[in-house]
């Protein structure tokens, strides 16, 4: 077990398998969001009560979805970096904080845009809006915290103690419609019980959700990958790699 | 299937601005997401190769100029 989180913290060797993952990680995205927005744009049945604007709960949900994961990972990267001092975790955080920031825009973008139609405003104080909200401003604290700091390990370790900070805000969106039920509907799916909605609906959303947690994946390993290039540049085996690389 | 015609499609039952602004946003990030690290990493390989041949040259400046016809060159 420990040999195994050495291994897997050392650069070259994540740099080795992540080579091998990576583009299985691309595959599934692109087959998976591929199948999904043509399912869900064009042959899922409209809302019976919202009509066609429900379709954009196939972006909405998985990028909420991703919005929360990509928190929770950035700050289990954060402890495993402050711990272990495993310097693959910390590139991990680096390169996955910007994205998570994109999908909680887009999330809340994608909720706004269809609120207009579906409550007759874009904004309200919810308490589900406003702690996704939080979450945008604790995703770009995190990364301006690291370019705060001259030296990359203060960076390194105040970003990830934010993180880990911050991660309580994560219980808070998941419940907050459930301790505050003022706009927002609760959860569409649930370990539980089946989803409220026909198989027709929710097939194609599950198919999203996949899609876009693959992306995410192998968005973050090309990246780590990249961070540590960057980071590694003078050991020898990056020499190496990259005289050998076109 | 719930649309008869493409033009019925592109509607969207008169919530075309919504759904088509959602979808184009959302599309446009992760599209973006994958335009950036693909520069990101073929910059970052063109800088190390810049900086090993500089580097290379520092490190062997008689040769290369000698090879260069003795002038002298300013990395």
């Amino acid at each position: 077990m420990w040999a195994f989180i050495h291994k897997l913290g050392s650069p070259k060797w994540f740099y080795t398998i992540s080579a091998k993952l990576q583009p299985w990680f691309w595959a599934a995205a692109a087959a998976l969001i591929v199948t999904g927005t043509v399912w869900g744009l064009a042959f899922a049945p409209a809302d019976y009560q919202q009509g066609n604007s429900f379709r954009i709960i196939y972006i909405h949900v998985p990028a909420a979805f991703l919005a929360q994961s990509a928190f929770v990972s950035m700050a289990a990267a954060g402890l495993v970096f402050m711990v272990w001092k495993i310097k693959v975790a910390d590139m991990a955080a680096t390169v996955i904080a910007p994205f998570g920031a994109a999908m909680t825009f887009v999330a809340l973008f994608s909720g706004a845009v269809w609120g207009v139609p579906t409550w007759g405003t874009w904004w309200m104080w919810d308490a589900r809006l406003t702690s996704m909200l939080i979450l945008l401003f604790l995703y770009l604290g995190v990364i301006a915290l690291r370019g705060a700091f001259s030296s990359r390990d203060s960076g390194a370790r105040a970003a990830s103690v934010l993180a880990m900070v911050g991660v309580i805000n994560i219980p808070v969106i998941k419940y907050s419609v459930d301790w505050w039920y003022t706009l927002h509907q609760p959860a569409t799916f649930s370990v539980t019980s089946s989803p409220a909605m026909p198989m027709s609906m929710w097939l194609p959303l599950l198919i999203m959700v996949l899609g876009f947690y693959s992306f995410f994946t192998a968005l973050t390993l090309m990246r780590t990958r990249s961070e540590i290039l960057r980071r590694e540049s003078r050991k020898r085996w990056v020499r190496e790699l990259v005289r050998e690389t076109r | 299937m719930p649309f008869a015609s493409v033009a019925d499609f592109l509607a969207m039952g008169g919530h075309a601005p919504y759904v088509w602004s959602a979808w184009g946003v959302t599309l446009f990030f992760l599209l973006a997401s994958v335009w950036h690290a693909r520069l990101e990493r073929r910059q970052l390989i063109k800088g190390l190769k810049r900086r090993e041949r500089r580097e290379q040259a520092h490190r062997a400046p008689h040769q290369d100029n000698a090879a260069g016809g003795g002038g002298h060159h300013d990395a």
